[in-house]
């Protein structure tokens, strides 16, 4: 027994041996370089995370919207299908790179990269584990809203640097949802935070060691997933690349690994989203002890990715004045209810309490 | 460290309004200018000013300059690569902009309040000391600038509804 707890421990603790370890081979484990380094390895892990996410879920897509519509889904390459993604992603880099002649050449290029880079910055501030966050904000929530706010730009360069005009609708269809939906998403997260007092999403989720906050939270749990489905412009709310209306939207023009850039940013993004949903409301790393913590999260990240396929592939377009009418009239609403009713149950419990 | 830190933004940031004046294209000017704000909110984030720059980030450069971009695409006429014609008198608008920045620096410099002080700022800057100013000693104008943006809301809603017309 005693063996077994040890074991667990050192599993639990896993990464922060491996740390401690890197740390423990420079002359002064606290100097600026052994910090630099374990920033550099941060780094690199949260890319390797985005990628394997990317090849991970685009085949996960592709299954779960076979099981929606009774179909098998890819399953001729590999055992069941497995090594589909690889291939996909062998041909896209097989692919001719083409720049339209009219295009916005800088702007053009600059779009997909950018896309590609908001996952990196907004995963950084995440806790995989029991201290296992690449870098450990105070602002971390309102760090993580910031950064993925700047994606309206990168999808209006690439709708405005394609020179197309269904390029053009959908970087504007893309920019008028994103900036609407991200005022209910950012008020749904105040709740949490009023409750905490903090925005260090370490603390939130220290603070959910006895219950998760989709419980005191159901409300602002709903508005969030609503609005996140939004921003991340993934269906029912795909008006940005709704095909039948302006094609592929901003993506229209790109070809090869551009277009993949695109790909693996949708992915990334929706691996970032998941994963603050997963840590804000449902705990992150908390977890009944048997499995170490970092496992809890990813399971719990995986719930909440496969949540939003589910939705994808059950639900058909939503027009776009409705689109509007429920941030706006809804969700907005909603949220600030949610506040509200926060604010009144803090003083109700600081008063009941004594305090 | 900070230093060149410092140096790199400070210069990517006037570099990027360079670009905002100078460039023929208006909606690269737009696009610009999101990157001078990006600029300036790492310089927030040197001044131990983090809660400000995350604003800066949210609100500048993922909102303003986007709707900047948006405006000028909804009223732009002929040619785009044209659509920004250097101004014949620039020295008139290098005169206005020297003599607001000679304005703005000597009230910075007379007012001891703003001076740099002799020993960087650690504390504060942090949402927790914000918001315990905003909601104490300056509730009053925090209030006025929130009255101020919903008359500017319903004003825009009126406009873009448009007024009934009496009989």
């Amino acid at each position: 027994m005693e063996t077994l707890y040890n074991l667990f421990e050192t599993l639990n603790n896993l990464f922060l041996i491996i740390a401690a370890f890197i740390r423990g081979l420079f002359a002064d484990p606290q100097s600026v370089w052994a910090n630099l380094t374990m920033d550099v390895i941060g780094f690199i892990i949260v890319v390797v995370i985005i990628v394997l996410a990317a090849l991970i879920l685009i085949l996960l897509e592709r299954k779960v919207a076979g099981w929606t519509s009774q179909r098998p889904g890819p399953n001729r390459l590999g055992p069941r299908g497995w090594f589909q993604t690889i291939a996909d992603a062998l041909k896209l880099i097989g692919k001719e790179d083409v720049t339209p002649a009219g295009a916005d050449k800088l702007i053009f290029k600059i779009a997909p990269m950018m896309i590609f880079c908001i996952p990196m910055m907004t995963l950084a501030v995440i806790p995989f584990g029991k201290g296992l966050a690449p870098a450990n904000l105070d602002l971390g929530i309102f760090y993580f809203v910031a950064m993925s706010s700047i994606s309206t730009v990168a999808f209006l360069m690439a709708g405005w640097g394609s020179n197309n005009k269904y390029s053009l609708l959908g970087g504007m269809r893309a920019v008028a949802q994103m900036v609407s939906y991200e005022i209910p998403l950012l008020f749904s997260l105040l709740g949490v935070v009023m409750i905490t007092q903090s925005f260090n999403l370490g603390v939130i989720v220290e603070a959910q060691a006895t219950i998760p906050f989709i419980v005191l939270q159901p409300l602002a749990f709903v508005i969030f997933v609503i609005a996140g489905m939004a921003e991340l412009n993934r269906a029912p709310f795909d008006l940005v690349e709704a095909d039948q209306e302006v094609v592929a939207g901003p993506f229209t023009e790109y070809t090869g690994l551009r277009w993949g850039l695109f790909f693996l940013g949708e992915y990334g993004n929706m691996t970032a989203l998941s994963a603050l949903g997963a840590t804000v409301f449902l705990g992150g790393w908390q977890g009944p002890a048997f499995l170490p913590g970092y496992v809890w999260f990813f399971m719990k990240v995986g719930v909440f990715v496969f949540f939003m396929m589910w939705a994808r592939w059950t639900f058909p377009r939503i027009r776009i004045d409705h689109l509007m009418h429920l941030a706006w009239k809804v969700l907005l609403p909603l949220a600030i209810l949610n506040i509200l009713l926060t604010g009144l149950g803090i003083y109700i419990y600081g008063f009941v309490m004594g305090g | 460290m900070s230093t060149i830190v410092f140096f790199i933004f400070a210069i990517l940031a006037i570099a990027a309004a360079w670009g905002v004046v100078t460039s023929k294209n208006i909606v690269h000017s737009a696009f610009y200018l999101a990157l001078s704000f990006a600029g300036v909110a790492v310089l927030y984030i040197l001044m131990n000013a983090d809660f400000l720059a995350a604003v800066q980030l949210l609100i500048y450069t993922g909102a303003v300059a986007v709707m900047v971009v948006f405006a000028v695409m909804l009223t732009l006429r002929g040619d785009v690569r044209e659509s920004n014609p250097e101004n014949r008198s620039w020295f008139v608008g290098a005169l206005v902009a020297v003599s607001v920045f000679a304005m703005i620096a000597l009230v910075v410099l007379t007012n001891a309040d703003w001076r740099v002080l002799a020993t960087p700022w650690t504390g504060g800057g942090s949402a927790e000391d914000m918001s315990l100013l905003l909601l104490s000693q300056f509730m009053i104008p925090f209030e006025a600038a929130a009255v101020l943006l919903t008359v500017a809301l319903i004003g825009a809603v009126i406009l873009a509804k448009g007024v009934k017309e009496s009989k």
